[in-house]
């Protein structure tokens, strides 16, 4: 028997690891857009094309890429076209620094990307010290656009998104008991949901539960049910779309009648509830960069998908508005001198697909943010809040 | 916590232990038979679960009820269970059980990479297949699925055990189990019960996919692995090759991992794969199993 125990172990440590195992890796198109005749405008891109983060590059860099042959179909920048030179990194730091080095050799005047925080701090902090105009659609770790004066972001950071949802309860639903669960494993959801807290108490609300589960979770019925029991007007479940559909059916069949409250990772969770269950969505509320609601978005969305034959989201928006803005900047800089840029980047005020976006001093957006709400299966525009 | 939780969160566990004893069977009839830890098996629930997707709209479409996916679920799984032996497992019967057990893993990770190339990785919603009021007794009210699951595994497990005790197939199993050579000696086909018991076991799995995405109305590839886990800690924890004891098993781990939860929900895998490391340490044979030793 014993050597049956030991057998047993090893076989246990070795199915957990295969159970940890892979996101599936999706080869990517390389978006170099070929130079039309004359001088051009050279932007590089970064995003992860292949690689295990590869889903959120290519999103981010099909937006870029579209957003880009959209200007040049309309006359470029100030007469010239942007040629646009996007390379892979892979989702690695090391690769990311290769790869921008390899960029500043061909001559770009700025850097849109990179897409993921950790490359994105490492391209940082080489474009601070070469004073390179530098845009990330997608980078949430609140240290990237302190790094230096020339570094701008189009997406709000983890932390902003718990601090909006509380107010949101707090204010537009009139909430003053709320609850939050969320996944332990998660930086992502852990942040979110320390925000919300702090906001809530600083509110005046009370958190009657503050409840972790793990990743590979499915049963959330006795996190649930003690929740419940606590009588809270809202439940904020900063996750992803998956588990939050799992959470929204559980959270209805144990009988709970009050508000669900997430963020931007909730966006695409229609689609994996059983159309006879969307009721469960009923009286949930997510904040997001854009609201499919909205008649720019929603014409974004038709044309990405026409496009490229996959639904767009809010990486692909970002990116889409990452171009508008970069080039934006440049025509009103009149030049392609990095100074320049990067004034004009500071003093951006621009209508995108996500929202109106002016930059603070630190390069951080401030923009709307738009809170939508499920009714019936429908994604409807609850409020936008300003922050 | 007051009496109202308390029994809710009662009924949630043996919800949740049901399903992993079904699962738990599974694991201990095959290894009653064959020695192995067939850890493909957790796997199979996933099959289950996506021949369950894919039959409810031409069961809608055709005017009947969607619970009858289950016999699709059991009868795919059944067919996945019986092949998976005789392709992998056969020709490795007296090879040392740590090369059957590596195939095992093998054909686990094998079916779960077909479905990411086949399903993708996006988890797909599965429609409700038992569309039942809840039942409402006082302040406390149970999911109608709760109650299905509970009833239906605890009849398939007397079904089991009575086929098991009184038939002569059942008669068969018993005796290949204590002695595979001296079955065949008896006139048993060691290879038609061999079969019999994988699709057996693959069809329970089959069974409490079904009732699982009732519940987790979700299917995506990687579904098999925890629960195949937990399932199994409850086969050990009950005695493998011991039938009742994989039901008391699973259900056991059930309510032990939602009365943690309740307490420290972020304890609650952490006790669940104690019990585990306690059971091998202190009682390696679980609860009801018997001290056979080897026959190695």
């Amino acid at each position: 028997m014993k050597k049956f125990a030991a057998l047993l172990m090893a076989a246990m440590m070795v199915a957990a690891l295969a159970a940890c195992g892979g996101t599936e890796a999706s080869s990517g198109s390389e978006g170099a857009s070929q130079a039309a005749e004359g001088e051009t405008i050279k932007i590089g891109c970064l995003a992860p094309l292949t690689g295990e983060v590869s889903v959120y590059g290519i999103a981010t860099s099909n937006g870029i890429q579209m957003g880009v042959d959209e200007i040049n179909a309309a006359g470029g920048i100030g007469g010239k076209q942007i040629e646009l030179i996007t390379l892979d990194e892979k989702g690695d730091p090391t690769e990311a620094v290769n790869a921008y080095n390899n960029l500043v050799d061909q001559g770009v005047v700025a850097i849109i990307g990179d897409v993921t925080s950790k490359p994105c701090i490492a391209v940082a902090e080489l474009a601070a010290a070469d004073n390179m105009p530098m845009l990330t659609a997608t980078g949430t770790a609140a240290e990237i656009t302190t790094i230096g004066d020339n570094i701008f972001r189009t997406c709000f950071m983890d932390p902003f998104q718990g601090q909006i949802m509380a107010n949101f309860a707090a204010d537009n639903l009139g909430a003053s008991k709320v609850a939050v669960m969320y996944d332990t494993g998660s930086d992502y959801s852990q942040g979110l949901a320390d925000s919300f807290q702090t906001q809530a108490e600083a509110k005046g609300m009370t958190v009657t539960a503050f409840e972790g589960y793990a990743t590979a979770d499915t049963d959330f019925t006795a996190i649930l049910n003690k929740i419940i029991a606590t009588e809270p007007d809202a439940i904020f479940v900063p996750d992803y779309y998956g588990d939050v559909s799992l959470v929204l059916n559980q959270a209805r069949t144990a009988g709970y009648t009050g508000a669900m409250l997430g963020g931007d990772g909730w966006d695409g969770v229609l689609g994996v509830l059983p159309e006879d269950r969307m009721e469960v969505a009923n009286n949930g509320y997510f904040s997001n960069h854009y609201s499919a609601a909205d008649e720019a978005a929603a014409e974004f969305l038709s044309k990405y998908k026409e496009l490229y034959g996959m639904d767009g989201n809010s990486f692909s928006a970002l990116g889409y508005d990452s171009a508008y803005i970069m080039a934006d900047a440049i025509e009103r800089a009149g030049s392609t001198d990095a100074q320049a840029i990067i004034d004009a980047l500071a003093a951006t005020d621009i209508q995108c697909v996500t929202g109106h976006i002016t930059f603070d001093e630190n390069g951080d957006p401030i923009k709307d943010v738009a809170v939508t709400q499920f009714v019936d299966g429908e994604a409807v525009l609850a409020a936008k809040v300003t922050a | 916590m007051d009496l109202t939780v308390f029994i809710r969160q009662l009924v949630n566990g043996i919800q949740v232990g049901s399903i992993y004893a079904l699962v738990a069977l599974g694991y201990t009839m095959v290894y009653g038979i064959v020695k192995l830890i067939n850890f493909a098996h957790g796997d199979f629930i996933m099959v289950g679960g996506y021949v369950a997707v894919f039959t409810i709209p031409f069961l809608a479409q055709y005017g009947m009820p969607t619970w009858l996916c289950i016999f699709a679920a059991v009868a795919v799984c059944c067919v996945i269970g019986v092949l998976t032996e005789k392709i992998a497992y056969k020709p490795l019967r007296g090879a040392p059980s740590l090369s059957v057990l590596i195939t095992a893993i093998a054909v686990s990770l094998c079916l779960q990479n077909l479905a990411l190339i086949f399903f993708s990785s996006a988890p797909r919603p599965m429609s409700s297949v038992f569309d039942l009021p809840p039942l409402v007794l006082g302040e406390i009210q149970f999911s109608g699925v709760s109650i299905i699951t509970i009833l239906l595994s605890v009849c398939l497990m007397v079904a089991l055990q009575l086929f098991i005790k009184n038939t002569r197939m059942g008669k068969a199993m018993r005796a290949v189990s204590e002695d595979g050579q001296a079955a065949v000696l008896m006139g048993i086909s060691t290879n038609r019960t061999i079969s019999l018991t994988f699709a057996i076991g693959s069809g329970l799995a089959a069974v409490a996919a079904v009732m699982y995405c009732s519940a987790y109305p979700q299917v995506q590839p990687y579904m098999g692995s925890m629960l195949g886990l937990k399932a199994f800690i409850a086969a050990v924890l009950g005695g493998i090759g011991s039938i009742p004891g994989a039901m008391l098993g699973g259900i056991l781990i059930g309510l032990v991992e939602n009365m943690t939860r309740h307490f420290n929900s972020q304890l609650a895998d952490v006790v669940v794969f104690s019990i585990l490391i306690i059971v091998l340490l202190v009682k390696p044979t679980g609860i009801m199993g018997k001290n056979v030793g080897e026959k190695v």
